[in-house]
């Protein structure tokens, strides 16, 4: 190949809504991931915005009770299986993990591709249930037997999408777990591997095992519904708790599907804007697969007050406590890398920060509903609520934002202006906790979630939290807007390593990469992947 | 937090700020030791970084440190637990039925009602079922809460320790009126308890149809004043012709004992005009024929 061949960057490469709906390159792939999990998310926030407004004042505000039903249950469907699960895995994943590890693409390119089509069409079930048969699902993304068997709104697609959606997740995890042990390029052994890598591999595993179980479930719940056979429905002879127990032994793992991939990005984000060596790396990818493994016996704490037996409770609150360990560990060792660090506090750094901080609530509020007492008044409260969302999307969604925040100058070979970044950080991160903060006082008020209406003791944390929607949405705007802008502008060169402190292998490459990812031999640095003190030389041009 | 008002919200608040204590401890902590060394060690305080690997004895600390913290945790959450599965041999049993969308309460005398009243200091036992869909027993204020599952053999027991009045809540999703399905147990002296079980009106003393009626939550979608809530009202109802859709063709019927069976047992079947398909349940498995007689039986006397 000549050297324009090797430079010709992945976005110009081919031009045409066939080269991109078609490609089997995992960049544009990820792009395809990217815009499709994007407008889906908006989707899910604008459903958040107007149960909040629902639930501005007890009573009726906009909308009828089965209607604010309805939307709680898209909300979740659209947030969990379209937006949080894939997010991370399947954009950034899809285009660094390959470039992280040296190698010009996923180990199967074309499954790759498969998976973003399995992925298009379950959404489009997903939400073919807003047009046809008797609405949308009004079950809560659960879909708890026996209510889900009975209700007469459009369940049965509903979960049919939500299975389909699992095998683009099986063939994503599939495609990481098979390019990580393959693909390294030589002298990358898998203890110098970027962290990013090592949470991806956590991850894929999980998808892999887990993933088929809750497709097993769903089908289940079809083949009782359409056809009537008694699995759940305990008037033709089914259990309700069989259900739980099957849905959350695939749904507490998938609760890591979508935090590990989350770790991985604030691993990665901390040493380059410390300028230094990670601390613990082998502390932090250890406990990936420590929090892998133990996440698949902890599913009963989410079963709590279904009548399980005594002993089996007692298990499951204690498993619950020890996923909290590994958990703690990698918390204390992202802080240790700030000591000593030379700190540049960009974009990218503040959602690090705040995702650690957003996060530690998520989870120490988590430990309040491991332990068995605590959880018999809070569970099914907003409690919960409030903690799922500051684990999710104060943890994870800003996870996500920094990572875009991060790669943008890699990906687009642009640039966002950093000052309206900075702000719209700020605006996010008032908005979040106004947002999500009051739901933990109402729930240990004792407000029960997915509640239309509620008695007028828990009207001022909900207008409070509703005011917090409207700041978090701003700050949302503001942050995509200004992402949109940086998109437009002129393009001007971007350096290889952008930030200048970058140290894994996509800093080596040209921004945005060429189609076969690095125009010369990545160099490893010598002492694994975040040798600060032996980086390698980065040059703009070939002498 | 409402105040406590069985002897278990001890345990439970206990637990509650043991592991709420340490967690905002570690959480301020963290925070303020994360800002400092961003400000501390700031690229221009500080422009050269010292790479500094790990440190094995700071791992083993921050493993073990939060080994113990949790097992403390464990500890207090599972201690208020305990009394909860240990019900007292002298608790009243009173048996607790869910459906959509209320609640009713069987005495050991036989008397039904549709909220609680129970003596102060005494044990009560609470035998769980549900009519049909998953519901959860939920009194904020005494820190207790168990599903009631169909077919279920869950209960749950409170020692009730402040006269009052307090809110029974479902905590499990059921359906259209989930947020709607309340109650309320009222916590009385001994005498008061005496006298009340003897005086107050059991609901099976009204006519047996309108038991059955509210017992199953008909009335919670169904007005007996002529008022539209979300299934037509029951006033003036047997006798009266309607247009009703079948399988998409609309035809007029004349509401006898065979449509209200009908659409009790196949609700689907024919919807008449104006209302929403899909939004109730067949009851067919819950009210047997004689029920079903005894209903459409009150159903004429609502002219």
């Amino acid at each position: 190949m000549t050297n324009t061949a090797l430079s010709l960057n992945y976005l110009q490469a081919k031009k045409g809504i066939f080269s991109w709906i078609f490609s089997v390159d995992h960049k544009r792939i990820a792009l395809l991931y990217l815009y499709s999990i994007g407008t889906f998310f908006l989707v899910g926030v604008t459903l958040g915005v107007l149960m909040r407004l629902e639930l501005l004042n007890p009573g009726k505000d906009i909308m009828e009770a089965q209607t604010y039903n309805q939307v709680f249950t898209m909300h979740g469907v659209i947030m969990i299986f379209l937006f949080i699960i894939p997010s991370i895995p399947a954009v950034f994943g899809n285009f660094f993990l390959p470039i992280m590890l040296g190698t010009d693409d996923v180990s199967f390119p074309r499954l790759n591709l498969l998976s973003w089509w399995i992925y298009i069409i379950g959404a489009i079930m997903a939400l073919s249930t807003l047009l046809f048969g008797d609405g949308p699902a009004d079950t809560g993304w659960t879909f708890y037997a026996p209510y889900s068997v009975k209700t007469g709104t459009n369940v049965t697609m509903s979960v049919l999408a939500a299975f389909v959606l699992g095998f683009s997740s099986i063939l994503t995890g599939l495609n990481f777990i098979v390019t990580i042990h393959r693909l390294r390029t030589p002298g990358m052994s898998f203890m110098k591997m970027p962290l990013f890598a090592w949470a991806l591999y956590a991850t894929s595993w999980i998808q892999l095992l887990a993933t088929p179980i809750i497709g097993i479930t769903l089908l289940m719940i079809v083949a009782e519904r359409v056809f009537g056979v008694g699995l759940f429905d305990p008037s033709i002879g089914g259990d309700p708790i069989l259900y739980q127990h099957l849905f959350w032994i695939y749904s507490h793992p998938a609760v890591y599907i979508m935090a590990l991939p989350a770790f991985g990005i604030i691993s990665e984000l901390l040493p380059t804007f410390a300028n230094r060596t990670i601390f613990g790396y082998k502390a932090i990818a250890f406990s990936s697969l420590a929090i892998a493994f133990v996440g698949y016996f902890v599913w009963g704490h989410h079963m709590f007050t279904s009548g399980m037996s005594g002993p089996a409770r007692i298990i499951f609150s204690i498993m619950t406590f020890l996923v909290a360990i590994p958990t703690a560990i990698k918390v204390f060792n992202w802080v240790a890398t700030l000591y000593k660090g030379s700190i540049d506090v960009q974009p990218p750094l503040l959602y690090a920060l705040g995702f650690i901080f957003q996060f530690m609530i998520g989870g120490l509020s988590g430990l309040v509903l491991g332990a068995l007492a605590a959880d018999i008044h809070l569970h099914d409260t907003y409690f919960v609520v409030g903690h799922f969302h500051y684990v999710m999307f104060g943890g994870t969604g800003f996870a996500f934002f920094g990572a875009i925040h991060y790669w943008y100058p890699k990906i687009w070979g642009r640039m966002y202006n950093k000052l309206v970044a900075n702000i719209a950080f700020f605006i996010l991160f008032i908005g979040f906790n106004t947002l999500y903060f009051p739901m933990m006082i109402v729930g240990l008020m004792g407000m029960p979630r997915r509640y239309y209406d509620y008695l007028p003791e828990f009207h001022l944390p909900n207008m409070i939290s509703t005011y917090g929607s409207w700041i978090l949405a701003t700050g949302l705007l503001l942050m995509l807007g200004n992402l949109i802008a940086g998109s437009r502008r002129k393009r001007e060169h971007i350096d290889r390593n952008y930030w200048k402190t970058g140290i894994t292998l996509e800093w080596q490459t040209l921004s945005p990469p060429p189609v076969s990812n690095f125009d010369r031999m990545p160099v490893l640095p010598k002492d694994g992947p975040y040798d600060y003190d032996h980086k390698p030389e980065i040059k703009e041009k070939e002498d | 937090m409402r105040t406590g008002a069985s002897t278990f919200a001890e345990g439970v608040d206990l637990s509650l700020y043991i592991i709420a204590g340490i967690s905002i401890f570690f959480l301020i902590g963290i925070t303020a030791v994360m800002i400092y060394f961003v400000f501390r060690y700031s690229k221009k305080r500080n422009p050269k970084a010292t790479n500094i690997e790990g440190s094995n004895t700071l791992e083993v600390i921050w493993t073990v440190i939060p080994t113990l913290l949790v097992i403390v945790m464990f500890y207090y959450g599972w201690m208020g637990y305990k009394p909860m599965r240990n019900v007292p041999d002298d608790a009243i049993v009173i048996e607790a039925y869910g459906q959509m969308w209320k609640f009713s309460f069987e005495y050991p005398d036989g008397k039904v009602t549709d909220s609680l009243v129970v003596p102060v200091n005494r044990p009560v036992k609470l035998n769980l079922n549900s009519r049909d869909v998953l519901h959860s027993f939920y009194i904020p204020a005494f820190r207790v809460k168990e599903d009631m599952v169909p077919n279920g053999e869950n209960y749950l027991w409170f020692e009730p320790n402040l006269p009052g009045r307090y809110d029974i809540l479902c905590a499990e999703y059921c359906g259209q009126l989930h947020s709607y399905m309340l109650s309320s147990i009222t916590v009385v002296s001994d005498a008061e308890y005496n006298s009340w079980l003897t005086s107050a009106p059991s609901i099976t003393d009204e006519h047996p149809g309108l038991s059955l009626l509210k017992q199953n939550a008909c009335l919670t979608c169904h007005s007996q004043d002529g008022s539209k809530i979300i299934g037509p009202s029951f006033k003036g109802l047997f006798g009266k012709t309607e247009i009703v859709v079948t399988d998409g063709q609309e035809r007029e019927v004349t509401v006898d004992e065979t449509y209200i069976t009908r659409s009790i047992k196949e609700p689907n079947a024919d919807i008449v005009q104006g209302y929403m398909k899909g939004l109730m349940v067949s009851y067919a498995e819950v009210l047997s024929d004689e029920q079903i007689a005894e209903i459409i039986d009150y159903i004429k006397t609502l002219e």
